[in-house]
């Protein structure tokens, strides 16, 4: 039998109200390991209030053939990004 | 530079011509700087390599957790041995942020361990130099650390998405290691004769080695020039060689420390100082397995790994038994 | 013995066992089973460091000015106060975490009787280090039950490590003179008060690990009044000191 310990993606959320982020991967025998392995390996300079860990094997992704598909119809959405609109200088910070 | 003498999987760069429709489309993306991502197609050779190299440099930070380590039970104060473990912890975090680079090509942690731990791949050079005085720590914070950096630093624009991401991760954490080592050479360098003694020794020791970690020149390389077109080598060998050199010089003369090279002389056409190459036959035999702590380093890990083996079987037979009573209860 | 004689004993005594466990722990940097652990066991060992600073610092202050680098670095073993448990080599991989728990287990009761000292540098250090701790024990105790509840092998060297370390348990609940003037201080709790909820706790992880408790009280002692330590402290001392007392008056 493969004695490898599984591989763990590791999500943390920081002090500032954003959401999880993915930070890495790490080796853990179960989630609770993994949890603490993570707050070890990726808190050391006190990056993370909250921690999620899911086993690397339960994670669905999308495909490269997808990309088409998925991608391109938000990127004709440009004046979702704030750079879309031109704001004039008088106005100050926007 | 921790990544030395990879082989570079290949013929060479390719024309376009030459190019299948799926190569042209990678490098065309490569070319525009868009990542590759794991699920993404790209050429087996590409894949090789960056195992090799990825693979290269997460060993070197493991077993460069060695030649420091060797001091953290000796360290002077409580607040140098602090920062010297925070260091070499630093270190293994380094390696396995690499190795999961690695994992996403498709070669698991446990396989590429064992392929160090037999020899079939290598580590940088210069972790098979002993530390012998406290100022030898220093020095290699300052030298080692400062060369790997001109590498690393490039390195976070490589083409390689998740080589990429750990090497920013890398860079961003790198940056107090080479400090601590300046400091700590600074307070010997300024210190007693003895201390002074023991920084002139340890620059004696590490420059040489340290200017064999970019490896020989590679500009007449055809491998080199590939793994350039592919974005997972940046500069070549010999600018970042000088680079370090030009950084290192005026800061090794503020400590008042000798660089153990006569011909070492400012260039004014070139602007850039000229120096000696090291003694590159040294370089190969340390390569060959015959450097002055080879054997030493690769046992300590080969222990490490076998010694834990109960470690890692028991705690994962704990977590199968508790996965199995929690679905046996639902 | 005046207050001020047995409050610096006491801070020795605090001091004196982080310094030599987090040295202890720290040794494995570069050695340990999966570089994961490398990097907890590394965490742990700064933490121990760290509180070593705070609780030899105020120890020199007591003691006519000396900075905590000059207690760690220039007593010899008999001045030193820790109990012996910490200062027995690390063993295999499952005696280290063996010796880490039930560390873990007296120090986390004991910083959390301190939060409340009536001295508020003490209460101060205690609050700080109580959060560490409170982390190491989680970790050390979930090791602890892991391996002992794992394979027949690692169930085998927990219980060997067990049954080792067991009789260095008992010194850490001994009470003395010094420790009398603590409590009429307000500044520390007895230590034999402890041990009832020590062995609750503990008691309650070993069996989680189907490990088996000795029923031997023995206890060797030595360590905390400095009257006779193992042959071991002299040589973790001489490699730890080696530069301060080679070279001294250096500064590094």
């Amino acid at each position: 039998m493969n004695n490898e310990w599984p591989l763990w993606e590791i999500f943390i959320r920081g002090q500032h109200g954003m959401s999880h982020r993915h930070v890495g991967s790490l080796h853990a025998p179960d989630a609770e390991m993994a949890i603490k392995n993570a707050r070890d390996v990726y808190t050391r300079r006190n990056e993370g209030v909250s921690i999620w860990v899911v086993e690397a094997n339960n994670i669905s992704a999308s495909s490269p053939s997808d990309k088409g598909p998925l991608y391109e119809p938000s990127e004709s959405k440009v004046y979702r990004h704030p750079t879309f609109f031109d704001i004039p200088g008088e106005v100050g910070a926007m | 530079m921790y990544a030395q003498m990879i082989k570079t999987a290949g013929t060479g760069v390719k024309s376009r011509e030459e190019m299948s429709e799926q190569e042209r489309a990678f490098q065309d993306k490569i070319d525009a700087d868009i990542k590759i991502e794991p699920k993404d197609w790209m050429p087996d050779d590409y894949r090789a390599t960056l195992i090799r190299q990825i693979g290269q440099h997460a060993h070197s930070e493991i077993v460069g957790q060695l030649p420091e380590g060797n001091w953290i039970t000796r360290a002077p104060t409580l607040e140098r041995k602090a920062i010297l473990l925070a260091k070499v912890q630093d270190e293994a975090g380094h390696g396995l942020y690499l190795y999961c680079a690695a994992e996403t090509l498709g070669v698991s942690r446990d396989e590429i361990t064992e392929m160090l731990l037999d020899g079939r791949m290598k580590y940088s050079s210069i972790f098979n130099y002993p530390t012998l005085n406290w100022a030898d720590i220093g020095a290699v914070g300052w030298l080692v650390d400062g060369a790997a950096i001109m590498n690393q630093v490039p390195l976070q624009r490589t083409s390689f998405g998740p080589y990429s991401r750990a090497m920013i991760r890398i860079c961003k954490e790198e940056s107090f290691h080479q400090r601590q080592g300046y400091d700590a050479i600074r307070k010997m360098a300024e210190g007693t004769p003895e201390q002074r003694k023991m920084a002139q020794d340890a620059m004696n020791r590490f420059w040489y080695p340290s200017l064999m970690m970019f490896g020989p020149s590679d500009k007449e390389s055809v491998h080199s020039a590939q793994s350039m077109a592919w974005k997972i080598k940046i500069n070549t060998n010999d600018e970042l060689r000088q680079k370090f050199v030009d950084q290192t010089v005026p800061q090794a003369e503020y400590l008042g420390l000798t660089i153990p090279d006569p011909d070492l002389k400012w260039n004014e056409e070139r602007g850039h100082y000229d120096f000696s190459e090291p003694d590159w036959s040294e370089f190969f035999d340390v390569i060959k397995g015959n450097g002055p702590c080879n054997v030493d380093r690769l046992a300590a890990r080969n222990k490490a790994w076998d010694d834990g083996k109960w470690v890692r079987d028991g705690l994962l037979a704990h977590a199968r038994k508790k996965r199995g009573a929690k679905v046996a209860a639902e | 013995m005046t207050r001020d004689e047995a409050f610096l004993q006491f801070l020795l005594r605090m001091g004196d066992n982080t310094l030599i466990l987090g040295h202890r722990v720290s040794e494995w940097c570069g050695h340990a089973p999966v570089l994961e652990e490398d990097i907890a066991l590394a965490n742990t060992a700064l933490d121990l460091i760290g509180q070593t600073q705070m609780w030899l610092s105020l120890a020199g202050e007591i003691d006519g000015g000396k900075s905590a680098d000059d207690l760690a670095f220039l007593r010899d073993a008999w001045d030193f106060r820790n109990v012996l448990l910490v200062e027995v080599p690390n063993g295999d991989f499952g005696r280290t975490l063996m010796r880490q728990f039930l560390f873990d287990a007296w120090h986390s009761i004991m910083l959390g009787r301190l939060m409340t000292s009536s001295d508020e540098r003490v209460a101060a250090i205690a609050a700080k280090a109580s959060k560490e701790v409170t982390y190491h024990l989680e970790r050390s105790s979930d090791t602890v039950v892991g391996l002992g509840d794992g394979t027949e092998e690692s169930h085998a060297r927990m219980q060997e490590a067990l049954d080792y370390l067991w009789p260095y348990v008992g010194e850490m609940f001994v009470s003395d003179d010094v420790d009398a003037e603590m409590v009429a201080a307000g500044i520390a709790s007895n230590p034999s008060d402890l041990r009832e909820e020590y062995d609750a706790l503990v008691g309650r992880v070993l069996a989680e690990a189907t490990l088996t408790t000795p029923e031997s009280r023995f206890a060797h002692k030595g360590g905390r009044d400095g009257r006779m330590h193992t042959e071991h402290l002299g040589h973790l001392l001489t490699q730890m000191q080696w530069l301060q007392r080679a070279y001294p008056g250096a500064t590094w």
